[in-house]
């Protein structure tokens, strides 16, 4: 691998960027850009949701709080998806890189599993006249938070970032095989015990302004994502490449700065 | 017998009797099971209808919990003295001696349980049609744990903490089993018949059984080398 010099790092193909010298500079030229766009998607998704989507006929004020609750419940469950696939690639390709992205995305993933529980929570007490109740989403979401939990302790608990990656990738993709069990199992326990309960998958239909802001929220929730995982890995990548050339020579740069 | 089938067989043997010598670690399990058990009537009241409506969950989460707190003994003392790299060193396929090892983990820590829980649902006045189903939705449903918490086991081997650890990575995995199993039993009291319970823990069971130890052999030699 010595002679993997700028010549072969500008070769054409995508894979290139599985290296963490070539992606440490793209993560840090690209976050920038997609904080950006999360932010000014997040000023006009909330300008919409707040002042120009019309007040629900039924819920009144209250149901504003879908414009964070839904994208954050979306992006919870797609990043730990995301997280299970680079585990994946992690384990069978041998790649450094993807062990890196899965930690980086983690937090990102259980903070807006939180989120979604917590504005949940505040939305069901004045509509459900509860902040909880053992409904299959709400249960189903609890534990896709603390399989995030686990994750995160099983990695940061090994010293060795070698047998962290790769025991974090095992729990990532058992937890990801179990997250359909889970939520299935969870919902039919649900329906047994109590009969109909309480659904939020039946949303009434939704007025186009509604829906376009979510959908934004939801862009500036995954620009959002893009920014903080690229930010959280390039540490990451320092650390573990601590004795190369060209980290040293990065730290330098940084020192002086 | 084929190769494969003596080297399941002799690992079988082996910690059987190592379990056997070290009777007193597996009567621990077994009195923390029928100790958390007996703690419920004094924290939720003695009141003889409640206790026959949460004897079945009760019994459930107990076994689960014991479970838990036996796991870490299934590969620490192999990992300990070596014996555990020489399994890994050996020809024979990993998955082969790590599900024999679950087996006989399970015989010594899940067995016990599925033969006392029937006696302690008497004392929840379970009835005696559900003792049946209860009896089998643990025997069916304590190797899954077995297998799941098998993975957990492996992948905190050595690590400080692990046992905390160990409980937060499994506990979630564990929900559908205990859904399912508690509600088994729910389901005989509340007269619809167990059977698509118990067929949904005997999948799990198979699933697990092909699934798990594969995941577990990685597991640990990712946490030997």
């Amino acid at each position: 691998m010595r002679d993997l010099d700028n010549k072969d790092l500008r070769g054409r193909s995508l894979l290139r960027f599985a290296s963490p010298q070539v992606f440490y500079p793209v993560a840090g030229l690209l976050a920038p850009w997609f904080a950006g766009i999360a932010a000014v998607l997040t000023v006009i998704g909330l300008y919409i949701g707040f002042f120009v989507a019309p007040t629900d006929f039924q819920q009144g004020e209250v149901y504003r709080v879908i414009f964070i609750h839904v994208p954050a419940a979306w992006m919870s469950m797609l990043v730990y998806l995301v997280m299970a696939f680079w585990s994946a690639v992690g384990l069978v390709m041998n790649t450094r890189l993807s062990f890196m992205m899965a930690r980086a995305l983690a937090p990102t993933g259980a903070i807006f599993c939180f989120i979604a529980l917590w504005t949940g929570a505040l939305w069901g007490k004045p509509t459900w006249g509860t902040y909880w109740v053992w409904d299959a989403r709400l249960t189903s979401q609890l534990l896709l938070l603390f399989l995030y939990l686990g994750y995160m302790a099983l990695t940061e608990a090994i010293e060795d970032a070698r047998r962290a990656d790769r025991a974090g990738a095992i729990i990532a993709l058992v937890g990801a095989i179990n997250v359909p069990i889970i939520y299935f199992s969870v919902q039919w326990w649900n329906t047994l015990h109590q009969g109909a309960s309480v659904s939020i998958t039946k949303a009434p239909t939704m007025a186009t302004t509604m829906l376009m802001g979510m959908l934004i929220m939801a862009i500036a929730a995954w620009a959002y994502t893009i920014a903080v995982a690229f930010w959280r890995v390039r540490p990451i990548i320092l650390e573990r490449e601590r004795h190369t050339d060209w980290v040293g020579a990065e730290l330098e740069r940084l020192g002086s700065r | 017998m084929s190769g494969a089938g003596s080297a399941f067989a002799a690992v079988l043997r082996r910690d059987l009797t190592l379990a056997w010598r070290g009777r007193a670690d597996v009567l621990v399990t077994l009195a923390f099971f029928v100790v958390v058990v007996c703690l419920f009537p004094f924290g939720v009241g003695a009141e003889t209808n409640q206790l026959r409506a949460i004897g079945p969950g009760v019994l459930w989460v107990a076994a689960l919990l014991s479970t838990l707190l036996s796991l870490h003994r299934l590969f620490a003392q192999d990992h300990a003295d070596g014996t555990l790299e020489q399994l890994l060193l050996s020809p024979e396929p990993a998955a082969l001696w790590v599900t024999a090892k679950i087996v006989a983990h399970w015989i010594v820590t899940g067995l016990p349980l599925v033969v006392v829980a029937p006696g302690l649902a008497l004392l929840f006045d379970v009835e005696r049609d559900a003792l049946g189903v209860l009896t089998v939705s643990l025997a069916l449903g304590t190797p899954i744990l077995a297998l799941i918490g098998a993975i957990g086991a492996a992948l905190t081997l050595g690590l400080r903490g692990g046992g905390v650890l160990l409980a937060l990575l499994v506990l979630p995995l564990y929900v559908p089993v205990l859904i399912f199993g508690a509600g088994a039993v729910d389901a005989v009291l509340g007269g619809m018949g167990a059977s698509a319970h118990l067929l949904l823990l005997g999948g799990g069971l198979l699933g697990a059984v092909a699934l798990a130890p594969f995941a577990c052999a990685a597991a640990l030699r990712i946490a030997v080398e």
